[in-house]
């Protein structure tokens, strides 16, 4: 090597970070895949190896080969299974980048893992066995992908060694793919086909001479330099507040997150739903101020002016606004064992906000295993479907589309706490827009200003079951 | 313009955006300290988390009473200097009688002088939410452990009822008496931390480099005679080697390495050509197959 240590450490701290997500049927070597991937970049360790092969004697599944599958197979009952039921990350880093693989399931009643998995990828690599072509997973995960907004798609056909290495039988299994996506209508921004033997290890790493007629990259060389930064929204700020700081009279700072955009200091910024305005006075951090954030750096913003700011509440640009309101449409995947229960209010976590909520409506469901549209009126575990929903406080949010972080929610069941279901905004439900606006006037009704609150939560609570807006002044 | 963002600065912000979650949802927080090299990061994001503010939670360190006399030492400093508001908890009743590795063995010694000392800690405090510094890459029940990870009344994590986690929206909520573990530095690498220590100067416990030590060579870990209580029998046969420490606990269960990295650099280099993961020097991984996975269910981080 080179380099030395100094430089060496220059240049890695660098790197940049790629998170993907892998996707398969049970028997596509998916871990496999991981696992060689882990193997070939020279990230696993002499003892891990070592445990790998004791362990590969006794419960492995790969014949006489190294089980690279194990690697990946974290829990004890999960291995007994011979099948990776939950999320699991792995690590690993070349010369050009770092990486974080979350390892998901091609099991059939998993999918909410897939979908956990996938939030924060940038991209997806879904195996199909050459000798299967695309099957029915294959159309999930790929529907799945798309769904979530992964812009990069490498379709891995594995196990070429099984099938000599054809060039017909992959170039049927792409134009096959293709054909698939086309006629559902689902664009992937940025697809590669490769052929594979993860287990051999064709096309991983080095190009194969086995596959002489394969002219694009090798997996690896293209998870290298697959451009990423494009990925992350920077047109539109974007700027959640998430806690206020106030450590002494004369500082009153908004800490959070970018979730889209670049904010410099000096740009004249609106705070949602107030409608306020102001200009950016500092981008303080613990490392001293900035000029200008970005997505996704996490900082502390102060303002010229004193306005009402908390956390939930949201920094935009005057000059591209999100949408403000109660009414929204979402697909929305299902994830709890409990169906949807459409007289339940709700919580939504939406950014830095929490507020409650009703799916009022369910549309339509998506069948996954053909991307088509079917009639229904509830919601299941693992199902996805294009709902209503209202919300008793306003949300400030883009389409899922425009923007990953302000077009994404949660909803958290109110007696068990758990996440229900994810939702991704499609954008303002027209139905409900305009609904009529009844303004009440507090101070009329003879009221202790204790039972002003009160009143307030009713009305909020009407408004989520019923969608009226009713506005009330103190 | 393109907005290039490095891997170190993505995970710190994530780490950032973590804490800042906890402290804005949760009524009593804490943040669990090791003294560890991970703590120590941990830590520095907390204060980055609230600059020019003050953390608004305590730091927690469950001390199992065996550790080395050097990270006690580190750790009142390190607290003092910082103006940390540092609380330290023990299990007063197992101290008592006596529990220690030596005597008790590394399993029952763990259970009760760190599991359980760590359980009757949280429930005194009422704690809703205890940070931890723990990896996702140190070990494989971790891998597949939530950022904020569900834990029931009695303070256990069920690994095949996680809630699902997405995108950056954490769900806090909980009822009366269940709790949350929050791991801020779940997508870190070993890497990553030496590195961010040393782009950050981080100050971390000296045993961490590379010195002559009295080392007694136990079942084939390299184990430092750092008090008396460590059995005569044992500490005769001690002999001065040059080692250092990759993972820091109580001392009768954790192994040195031979190494002559007394810097951040040189123990970066000798990680890219080590041969060993870090948790190789931890005896307690080895009790039984899953064992972490065990530990973890019961309570332990």
């Amino acid at each position: 090597m080179a380099l030395n240590i100094e430089e060496f450490l220059a240049q890695d701290e660098a790197k940049d970070l790629l998170r993907l997500l892998t996707a398969g049927s049970v028997d596509d070597g998916k871990s496999t895949l991981i696992g060689r991937l882990l193997f070939d970049s020279k990230r696993l360790y002499e003892d891990q190896l070592q445990a790998l092969e004791r362990d590969s004697k006794r419960v492995g599944n790969a014949g006489d080969h190294i089980d690279y599958a194990l690697l990946c197979d974290g829990l004890k009952a999960e291995r007994e299974q011979g099948i990776t039921i939950d999320v699991a990350y792995r690590y690993f880093s070349t010369n050009r980048r770092k990486f974080i693989i979350a390892d998901t399931p091609g099991h059939e009643q998993y999918t909410r893992n897939m979908i956990t998995g996938g939030s924060t990828a940038n991209l997806a690599i879904i195996l199909v066995d050459a000798r299967q072509g695309v099957v029915t997973q294959t159309c999930r995960h790929s529907y799945l992908v798309s769904l979530l907004g992964i812009r990069h798609l490498v379709l891995a056909v594995n196990k070429m060694d099984l099938v000599d290495f054809s060039k017909e039988r992959f170039d049927k299994i792409v134009s096959d793919y293709k054909a698939w996506l086309d006629a559902q209508g689902i664009n992937i921004p940025d697809l590669q086909c490769i052929p594979l033997s993860a287990l051999e290890g064709d096309n991983v790493v080095e190009k194969s001479a086995n596959t002489p007629w394969y002219e694009g990259q090798s997996l690896m060389d293209y998870l290298e330099t697959v451009p990423i930064d494009q990925d992350i929204n920077m047109q539109s700020l974007r700027y959640p507040v998430q806690y206020v700081l106030r450590p002494n009279l004369d500082f009153r700072g908004f800490a959070g997150k970018l979730a889209s955009g670049v904010v410099k200091v000096g740009d004249e910024v609106m705070a949602l739903p107030s409608g306020k305005s102001s200009r950016v006075k500092e981008i303080v951090t613990y490392d001293g101020n900035l000029d200008e954030a970005f997505a996704p750096q996490s900082v502390t913003i102060t303002l010229e002016d004193e306005i009402d700011l908390s956390r939930g509440e949201m920094l935009v640009h005057p000059t591209d606004m999100p949408h403000v309101g109660h009414h929204l449409r979402a697909m929305m995947v299902w994830m709890d064992e409990q169906p949807l229960d459409a007289t339940k209010a709700f919580y939504i976590k939406h950014t830095t906000n929490t507020t409650r909520a009703y799916i009022t409506k369910v549309h339509s469901r998506v069948d996954i295993n053909t991307a088509q549209r079917v009639p229904s009126d509830g919601m299941a575990l693992n199902e996805i479907a294009e709902v209503s929903v209202t919300a008793a406080a306003p949300l400030i949010f883009d389409s899922y589309a425009e923007n990953r972080q302000t077009g994404a929610f949660i909803v958290i069941d109110p007696v068990t706490n758990f996440t229900s279901a994810v939702g991704m905004i499609i954008g303002e439900d027209e139905a409900r827009r305009g609904a009529a606006t009844t303004t009440v006037n507090l101070s009329e009704y003879n009221l202790h200003s204790e039972e002003y609150d009160t009143v307030i939560r009713f009305c909020e609570e009407l408004r989520a079951r019923t969608g009226i807006d009713i506005e009330c002044i103190k | 313009m393109s907005y290039n963002f490095s891997h170190l600065k993505a995970l710190e912000s994530e780490a950032i955006h973590i804490i800042r979650e906890v402290a804005a949802e949760f009524r009593n927080p804490v943040m669990l300290y090791s003294i560890g090299k991970d703590s120590s990061v941990m830590v520095r994001l907390a204060e980055k988390a609230f600059a020019p503010g003050k953390v608004p939670f305590p730091l927690m360190h469950i001390d199992s009473k065996w550790k080395f006399r050097e990270m006690i030492e580190f750790r009142d400093n390190y607290a003092k200097q910082h103006n940390w508001n540092l609380i330290v908890e023990y299990n007063k009743k197992a101290y008592e009688e006596g529990v220690g590795p030596f005597t008790h063995g590394s399993k029952v010694h763990t259970d009760l002088m760190k599991t359980q000392a760590l359980l009757q800690a949280l429930k005194k405090h009422g704690f809703d939410a205890a940070f931890g510094g723990a990896r996702r890459d140190e070990e494989k029940s971790r891998a597949k452990e939530r950022i904020f990870s569900f834990r029931n009344e009695f303070q256990q994590w069920d690994p095949k009822n996680q809630r699902p986690e997405l995108w950056d929206v954490y769900n806090t909520r909980i009822n009366q008496g269940e709790s949350i573990r929050v791991f801020p530095l779940s997508n870190w690498t070993e890497l990553d931390v030496w590195q961010y220590i040393r782009m950050e100067n981080i100050p971390i416990v000296p045993l961490y480099y590379a010195k002559e030590r009295p080392i007694v060579e136990v079942d084939g870990n390299l184990i430092m005679a750092d008090d008396e209580r460590m059995p005569q029998e044992l500490r005769d046969r001690a002999v001065m080697r040059k080692v250092r420490f990759r993972t820091l606990g109580c001392y009768p269960l954790t192994g040195a390495i031979d190494s002559e990295a007394d810097t951040i650099e040189k123990i970066v280099e000798e990680m890219m050509t080590t041969t060993k993961s870090e948790r190789t020097t931890r005896v307690i991984d080895f009790d039984q197959e899953g064992s972490m996975e065990q530990k973890k269910r019961e309570g332990y981080f």
